[in-house]
């Protein structure tokens, strides 16, 4: 078990999250903000390392980006003790759209990632109840892609 | 008795209604009835006087004025006194309430025509004139029977309640039990009305109503019968003149008083222990599915309620209607009226202060602190008919 | 002996099938303050499970951000939250900024410290007027509505408008402000901090208000922070954060407040901290009035900012009254954002309702989640 930071600085957060987890790339940091992109097969691991290592205890959104050829989820973690965010952008190729869901890590990811699977359609594999929320149950599309047209857009 | 009636005066002469053979009242005077008794004189006399202008000599205008048929006019005449009385004092109520309630909130209540009064008549109006709606599932005759006993049982009661020597219905010897025997009716039909309306709410909102009754209809009882060991009798007229002697009970009797005061809050159902009907959570609990005038009529018979349990508490330790060194005033029906207003004001700010109590909360209240307080109270009231006080 | 006794009085305890019912709360209710559900399963009274509904007014705000110019989103902005809506203002004007990569002038910055605080002490008086209805006292919720009234006035001198207020811009605020704003301000904050001790004596000395909150609904700190409790009630719950302290934006370094923290975890505690919270708004209002006077008259309140957003996301949260709201911005490097996500707190806390109301009676209910003091415009979006 590698050690865990209750406080780590933003250096700190960087110099971990490369050496523990090599597939995380660092994009540009902030004050109190690191933004890092992590691939698919390992955003699940990523998080976990985050949640236990680094203490981050809350994650405070899970947003779906549709970019067309492609679909992104962010998170976006706080770290409770310092205030140190890290927004983890993790890419989907657009004809597989599953990605591990983070609910057993963060309880409070679970509506939102109910809500990026009924506006986007992606699939959160292990999620404990992947229903609509916001939209009818009736729905069969997916109303915040780019595909879906606004009236007046054209 | 064959008299010669020629002119007018001679059908309207008014007697005196207790030489009547057919007096109700036995041998105590009673003033609606007498007012009822001189106003069908002079109806039923004008209308035998015009018959026997026109056949002179008929039976029909004697009938009119015989003694029997007086009596039983006078009856009806009587009754509707006894109600319009008892209703307008409950408008006044429901008028006190709206207005010192929105005074304590800082705004200013009801505002239809003198100083807001005709508000109640508007709303009763509006409630009139809605459609009369049932839901479809619900069990059909206890809903519809519910309704109509809880309102009768109000009146019932609020016009068992005597005003004065000379104002009551009917004067037993047990006035107070049968009066609170009544008005502890009301909380089981409370409960098969919750049932009967097939919604979840209402149930447990009936539910409530039958756990709000055991957790204060004891005390209460306790209380009613130590007043009654001190006055020394169930009758509402002997516990008055008995304070009127002596003290008011509420002197001797001061932790009674605010107990009693509180299980009469209870009984009524008002805040804060308005559990069955508590809105924030269950709607309107067990009203939730009366609509229209049911729910106008239901509303009435909770004020109706309210003002009883005032005056109750007006009999039991203020007096009644004596006043200390003068007793029976000129007018002793204003003055217990007046006394039930100020019981009920107390009432608007226990209700303008407070949240509403858990069921648990209440439960835990009726049977930790009610019931303590009301056993001392009866050890009070033991000690000092021991002592020869009273 | 007792255990012997003729009726097996546990077995038959274990035996009995009490049966448990769905009641669906909502979305008409008079609990619900707007249109959501809360199904709750009751055994006798107790609360055994407890599920919300949340989406009767869900109107697809982010994906109609998508088909307006920037500066159009702003009134948009205003529509999410109707209690506080300056903060969504603030919130998506500071994105955008971050986004332009500008910063905005110094009084831009007071003014929005001011108008935020404004709206947190006007938010959570309506808070406080629901907690009174939902513990059945109209008393409270007159006196709140009565305070609020005069943060709204202050609305009106500043903007013009009472609750959608469509002030802060791009690059800073509306305009200036107004004439004898300072004065107005300071008097109602004082006023309303002695006015505050009235509704504090009327619910805290009560006891039947207090036992009505107390020892109820606890949640822990790990609890709190995992299930993405934010807000007062977060802090209610032992996590020491505020985003206004911890992660400050704007000019609130500057200002000097206190973070009130309980870690009792119960509804009373959650209750007490939006009381406090109060008091610290109208301290920071204080220090951010002198600010602004001391800046004088003169100073420049707004820049120019160009109408196409470079192509990048951008990301800025601030503490709402509610709790930590979050806004994401994808730009393609148009006039039109790619996507504009929104990350209300509400919608995060009433996820947690069933944690929170659990084990408690349905009496309760409206009194524990009237601590997440509900807003639907924001959480359906």
């Amino acid at each position: 078990m590698a050690e865990v930071l209750q406080k780590p600085t933003v250096e700190e957060i960087v110099s971990k999250l490369n050496s523990d987890c090599p597939c995380v790339n660092v994009t540009r940091t902030e004050t109190r903000r690191v933004y890092a992109t992590a691939p698919r097969e390992n955003s699940f691991q990523v998080c976990k390392y985050i949640h236990d290592n680094l203490t981050f205890e809350h994650c405070s959104t899970v947003i779906g980006v549709d970019y067309v050829d492609h679909m992104t989820v962010v998170y976006h973690l706080t770290n409770y003790y310092t205030g140190v965010m890290i927004e983890l952008s993790v890419d989907i190729p657009a004809d597989d759209l599953h990605i591990e869901s983070v609910t057993p890590i963060w309880e409070g990811a679970n509506w939102h990632e109910r809500e990026t699977w009924e506006l986007f359609g992606i699939v959160f594999d292990n999620h404990p109840k992947l229903q609509r929320l916001l939209t009818p149950d009736t729905y069969e599309f997916f109303p915040f892609r780019k595909s879906y047209k606004l009236r007046g857009s054209e | 008795m064959v008299q010669e009636y020629s002119s007018i005066l001679d059908w309207i002469v008014f007697n005196d209604p207790m030489k009547n053979p057919y007096y109700p009242f036995v041998d105590t005077y009673n003033l609606p009835f007498d007012i009822g008794y001189k106003l069908w004189e002079i109806l039923g006399g004008a209308i035998a006087w015009l018959i026997n202008l026109i056949f002179p000599g008929n039976p029909v205008s004697t009938w009119l004025v015989c003694d029997a048929t007086s009596t039983l006019m006078g009856l009806l005449i009587f009754m509707l006194l006894i109600f319009i009385i008892a209703f307008v004092s409950t408008l006044i109520v429901l008028w006190m309430e709206r207005k010192c309630l929105g005074r304590m909130m800082d705004r200013r209540g009801t505002m239809v025509g003198m100083k807001g009064f005709l508000q109640c008549v508007a709303d009763g109006l509006k409630t009139f004139m809605k459609e009369n709606t049932a839901p479809k599932k619900v069990d059909k005759m206890t809903y519809w029977w519910c309704v109509s006993l809880i309102v009768g049982l109000s009146v019932l009661v609020l016009c068992m309640v005597p005003l004065s020597q000379r104002w009551f219905v009917v004067d037993y010897q047990t006035g107070l039990l049968i009066i609170m025997a009544f008005f502890a009716l009301a909380p089981f039909l409370i409960l098969v009305s919750g049932w009967a309306q097939n919604n979840k709410y209402s149930l447990i909102g009936g539910m409530r109503a039958a756990e709000l009754m055991i957790s204060y209809e004891v005390p209460m009882l306790i209380l009613i019968a130590t007043t009654a060991l001190l006055a020394g009798s169930f009758n509402i007229g002997d516990i008055v003149n008995a304070q009127n002697e002596t003290v008011w009970y509420i002197i001797p009797q001061i932790i009674g008083a605010i107990t009693f005061f509180f299980c009469a809050t209870a009984e009524a159902e008002r805040v804060p222990f308005d559990i069955a009907e508590a809105e924030a959570e269950l709607v309107e609990g067990w009203q939730t599915e009366y609509a229209g005038m049911k729910w106008g009529l239901i509303m009435l018979g909770d004020y109706m309620r309210g003002s009883v349990s005032c005056s109750m508490f007006a009999i039991l330790y203020l007096g009644g209607w004596t006043l200390p060194f003068i007793g029976n005033g000129p007018i002793p029906e204003i003055v217990f009226l007046l006394k039930s207003y100020l019981v009920f004001f107390f009432m608007i700010l226990i209700r303008c202060a407070l949240a509403r109590v858990r069921t648990d909360q209440i439960l835990n209240i009726g049977w930790k602190v009610f019931m303590p307080l009301s056993v001392i109270n009866l050890a009070i009231v033991l000690l000092l008919k021991v002592g020869g006080v009273f | 002996m007792m255990t012997d006794s003729i009726v097996p009085v546990k077995e038959m305890e274990d035996r009995m099938d009490t049966d448990k019912m769905w009641v669906i709360m909502g979305p008409q209710h008079p609990f619900s303050h707007g249109l959501w559900t809360l199904k709750v399963q009751l055994d006798g009274e107790i609360v055994t499970d407890a599920e919300p509904i949340v989406g009767y007014l869900h109107r697809g705000w982010e994906k109609e951000t998508e088909n307006r110019t920037y500066p159009k989103i702003i009134p948009m902005a205003d529509r999410l939250c109707y209690a506080a809506s300056m903060t969504y203002t603030h919130l998506y004007c500071m994105t955008v900024e971050k986004a332009l990569g500008i910063d905005i002038p110094e009084k831009a910055k007071y003014i929005r410290i001011v108008a935020d605080e404004v709206c947190r002490i006007q938010s959570h008086l309506m808070w406080l007027a629901a907690v009174g209805t939902d513990l059945g006292n109209l008393t409270v919720f007159l006196w709140c509505m009565r305070e609020r009234e005069f943060f709204l006035d202050l609305n009106v001198k500043l903007c013009g408008a009472r609750m959608t207020t469509n002030y802060p811009r791009i690059g800073g605020v509306r305009n200036d402000t107004t004439e004898l704003f300072d004065r107005d301000i300071i008097r109602a904050v004082d006023r309303f901090e002695k006015a505050m001790w009235d509704i504090i004596a009327l619910i805290d000395d009560s006891s039947i208000f207090v036992s009505r909150m107390k020892d109820i609904s606890f949640l822990t700190r790990e609890q709190c922070a995992n299930m993405g409790l934010t807000g007062p009630a977060m802090r209610g719950c032992g996590v020491d954060f505020d985003i206004r302290r911890d992660d400050p934006y704007d000019n609130y370094d500057q200002v000097d407040f206190e973070v009130p923290v309980l870690t009792k975890g119960d509804s009373y505690s959650r209750y007490m901290i939006r009381i406090e919270e109060m008091f610290q708004s109208c301290d920071i209002i204080r220090q951010a009035v002198k600010k602004i006077q001391a800046l004088g008259k003169n100073a420049p309140y707004r820049i120019k900012t160009p109408s196409k957003v470079p192509a990048g996301t951008a990301f800025t949260r601030l503490e709402d009254p509610r709790g930590e709201s979050l806004m994401y911005l994808v730009s393609d490097g148009t006039d039109k954002p790619y996507r504009l996500k929104v990350r209300s707190p509400i919608f995060t806390n009433v996820s947690t309702s069933k944690a929170m109301c659990l084990g408690c009676r349905i009496a309760d209910v409206p009194a524990i989640l009237a601590q997440i003091d509900m807003c639907l415009g924001e959480t359906d979006r």
